[in-house]
């Protein structure tokens, strides 16, 4: 390991950073015979990007040569970048050293195709054979799976990997061959089902054989790109929400286009990422995931987009202003759920600390419920509740609005102005 | 006023309670023997810690909640807070007083603060697992500092012990001047005498660290750094993940060292 690996490390690890996901939960991988290391199913963040996302994996690229054209990508065939190779003991020294460490969770390990699906995958492969067998590693390992290796190369991925994914990056099929014309939905897709009914087969197997190895135990995931596209948001959510049933998906991620090829005029031109549009995704991806919520309740033909300026869930609750206010010592538990200013964690005290008598506001303000928000939606026992009695949304929404912006106000009022204003 | 001195163990703590109720005193303050202040108008009652009282009230708790009740109770504890002792004697007569268990009584204050606080500390040993160093010495032992807001270490070494199992490591607090030493074997409590070590930065001095470790953390520094997308650049998330505190322990974001080496 040489000064040289220094560069590589920069050159394939900023190719990387644009595969947003990070996650090292799912699994709980034992460490087995005194090896090293272990997987923590709540999943461990190590450190925090200026950018402010976590860093939990060593997220490499194996190379970024790269015999595909897609538009969106930095690493697309007909860039004129600086283009380098890792070896498979380069990139297991590297997990391994950092690992002990403790600056890492594992690896995250991804590659642009050379030659074919089947020789790239194989190298990927052997990185994580060689860390579980080699150094007897029992860390977190997320591979990429290449769209059109052969099912023999994915099984044996999942047998040493954690969790495996396949992009599908553009959420419309029409949209993707206009930006990725080497690429198809049926060649990503695929591997997907193929992973899926591993997983469940493999979910049998272990049923009846305990010591049976197993396959891919943190699942797969995806990731969507947005703003490359003009694919709306309700494309977006419809075809996540499909992916987490049909195909019993961990994690989808949204990513945020970044114009890396201003030159190619299929993509649009932004001035800077689609950041709020992204955190919007996020939040609606929360509510059909955690928050018992269905697809078409936040998104549907009347409501193609996400709101950018309320978060998704006051936005329905907005909509549905007929449903509010709801009484906490009465309501069931997803009907709590559905309230601005109540989490999963609150509304879950609630339902416990509701058996002992009655809350009231002050009660629920210290289980952690953010009143400033759900104070328009309940009502509790007490005479002069907060709560409108009959809720006129677009009130309510004027308010939430100028509260945020109240805190903004009062900063700009405070602050030293320049005395020579640069630009 | 009343005022019950324990040895600042928490046995002595539970040892005290023990002894409060079984005396019948009302207690206005409980303080360690390390902090507390002689008040000259208090009662002041000096608790001998004993096994069996911690035991009896121990079990007593557990038999009326559970034991992940009893392990919040321990975490709350680990927080050093200057009125804990105070709230975990309300909340353990809260507990034996009930006639049911009043574990997830949210509504109830004595509940949802220890609650609270349990989570706080709970959180500082989660940050422990996830910004802890480590340094690999000429001995190849890998050296690790931290400096926790409560005292939380205890809470960790398990899961270090599970994951670093083929690697010898030291953990040290250098606030309280204590740390654990695993051997390959076994996990033992140590404190550092004769030392190598910067205390206040937790940086292993230069001679003592093995050849390859600055060439491991300059390539961890790469790596953090071109991983950073420029354009999503948002430092107020930043600073909210990774409060400056940490800083000092990170190779990462050791900018005192980055400017010498560029």
């Amino acid at each position: 390991m040489k000064q040289e690996t220094i560069d590589k490390i920069k050159i394939l690890a900023g190719a990387a950073k644009y595969d947003v996901s990070c996650a090292s939960s799912g699994s709980n991988r034992p460490n087995t015979g005194k090896g090293l290391g272990n997987a923590a199913p709540w999943g461990i963040c190590h450190s925090f990007t200026e950018d402010g996302r976590c860093i939990s994996l060593l997220k490499l690229m194996l190379t970024n040569y790269c015999m595909y054209d897609c538009a969106y990508c930095i690493n697309r065939k007909s860039n004129d970048i600086q283009r380098t190779t890792f070896s498979v003991s380069e990139i297991v020294e590297l997990t391994i050293e950092f690992y002990r460490r403790n600056y890492i969770e594992g690896l995250f390990l991804s590659s642009g195709v050379i030659r074919n699906p089947d020789y790239t995958m194989e190298r990927m492969v052997q990185v994580a054979i060689d860390l579980r067998v080699k150094h007897n590693y029992n860390g977190y390992i997320h591979l990429k799976s290449i769209p059109g290796a052969s099912e023999e190369l994915q099984h044996k991925a999942g047998l040493y990997a954690d969790r495996l994914s396949v992009n599908i990056e553009i959420a419309t099929e029409n949209n993707l061959k206009l930006l990725a014309p080497d690429k198809n939905f049926r060649n990503i897709l695929n591997p997907m089902t193929t992973i899926k009914n591993k997983i469940t087969e493999n979910k049998e197997e272990r049923r009846k054989f305990r010591n049976a190895k197993r396959f891919a135990p943190a699942g797969q995931s995806t990731q969507l790109i947005v703003g490359a596209t003009p694919d709306t948001d309700r494309q977006i959510l419809d075809l996540a929400g499909n992916l987490y049933q049909s195909k019993s998906l961990k994690r989808v991620y949204y990513s945020g286009f970044i114009p890396v090829n201003e030159y190619d005029k299929r993509l649009p031109a932004l001035s800077a990422p689609p950041l709020k549009r992204e955190n919007r995704l996020y939040q609606a991806d929360w509510l059909f995931r955690f928050y018992h919520f269905k697809v078409d309740e936040i998104v549907n033909d009347d409501f193609p987009y996400l709101d950018l300026e309320i978060d998704p869930k006051l936005s329905y609750a907005l909509r549905n202003s007929w449903m509010f206010p709801i009484d906490i010592n009465k309501a069931t538990y997803e009907n709590i759920l559905r309230v601005p200013g109540i989490g999963v964690l609150s509304a879950k005290k609630i339902v416990l600390a509701r058996r002992y008598g009655k809350l009231n506001i002050e009660q629920l303000k210290k289980i952690g419920v953010v009143m400033k928000r759900a104070k328009y939606f309940i009502t509790t026992n007490e005479l002069n509740s907060h709560s409108f009695a009959g809720l006129y949304p677009e009130k309510i929404k004027l308010a939430l609005l100028s509260e945020n912006n109240k805190a903004v106000n009062g900063q700009i009022k405070y602050k030293q102005l320049s005395l020579f204003p640069v630009n | 006023m009343n005022l019950i001195i324990y040895d600042q163990t928490f046995e002595g703590l539970f040892t005290a309670i023990h002894d409060i109720l079984d005396l019948n005193i009302v207690p206005d303050k409980i303080a360690g023997n390390r902090h507390f202040q002689n008040d000259l108008f208090a009662n002041n009652y000096e608790i001998v810690t004993d096994q069996v009282k911690f035991e009896t009230i121990w079990n007593a708790v557990k038999e009326k909640t559970n034991d992940q009740n009893c392990q919040r109770i321990f975490k709350a504890y680990l927080s050093e807070l200057p009125e804990i002792e105070m709230l975990i004697y309300d909340y353990i007569k809260l507990i034996l007083d009930s006639g049911y268990n009043v574990e997830t009584d949210f509504g109830n204050d004595y509940v949802n603060k220890i609650n609270n606080i349990q989570k706080k500390v709970s959180r500082e040993a989660h940050r422990v697992i996830m910004f802890v160093r480590f340094q690999k010495t000429v001995d190849h032992i890998f050296y690790a500092s931290f400096d926790p807001k409560y005292d939380v270490i205890p809470l960790t070494v398990n899961h270090f012990h599970n994951r670093f199992a083929d690697q010898k490591w030291v953990i040290f607090d250098t606030r309280r001047k204590y740390g654990y030493y695993y051997d390959l074997e076994n996990v033992r409590e140590i404190t550092i005498g004769k030392r190598k070590i910067d205390l206040e930065t937790g940086k292993v001095d230069q001679d003592a660290l093995h050849i390859s470790e600055k060439l491991f953390q300059n390539l961890w520094k790469g790596y953090y750094d071109s991983i950073n997308i420029k354009e999503r650049k948002n430092l107020k998330v930043h600073m909210q993940f990774l409060p400056k505190r940490f800083w000092k322990f990170l190779p990462e974001k050791d900018i005192k060292n980055k400017l010498v080496l560029s």
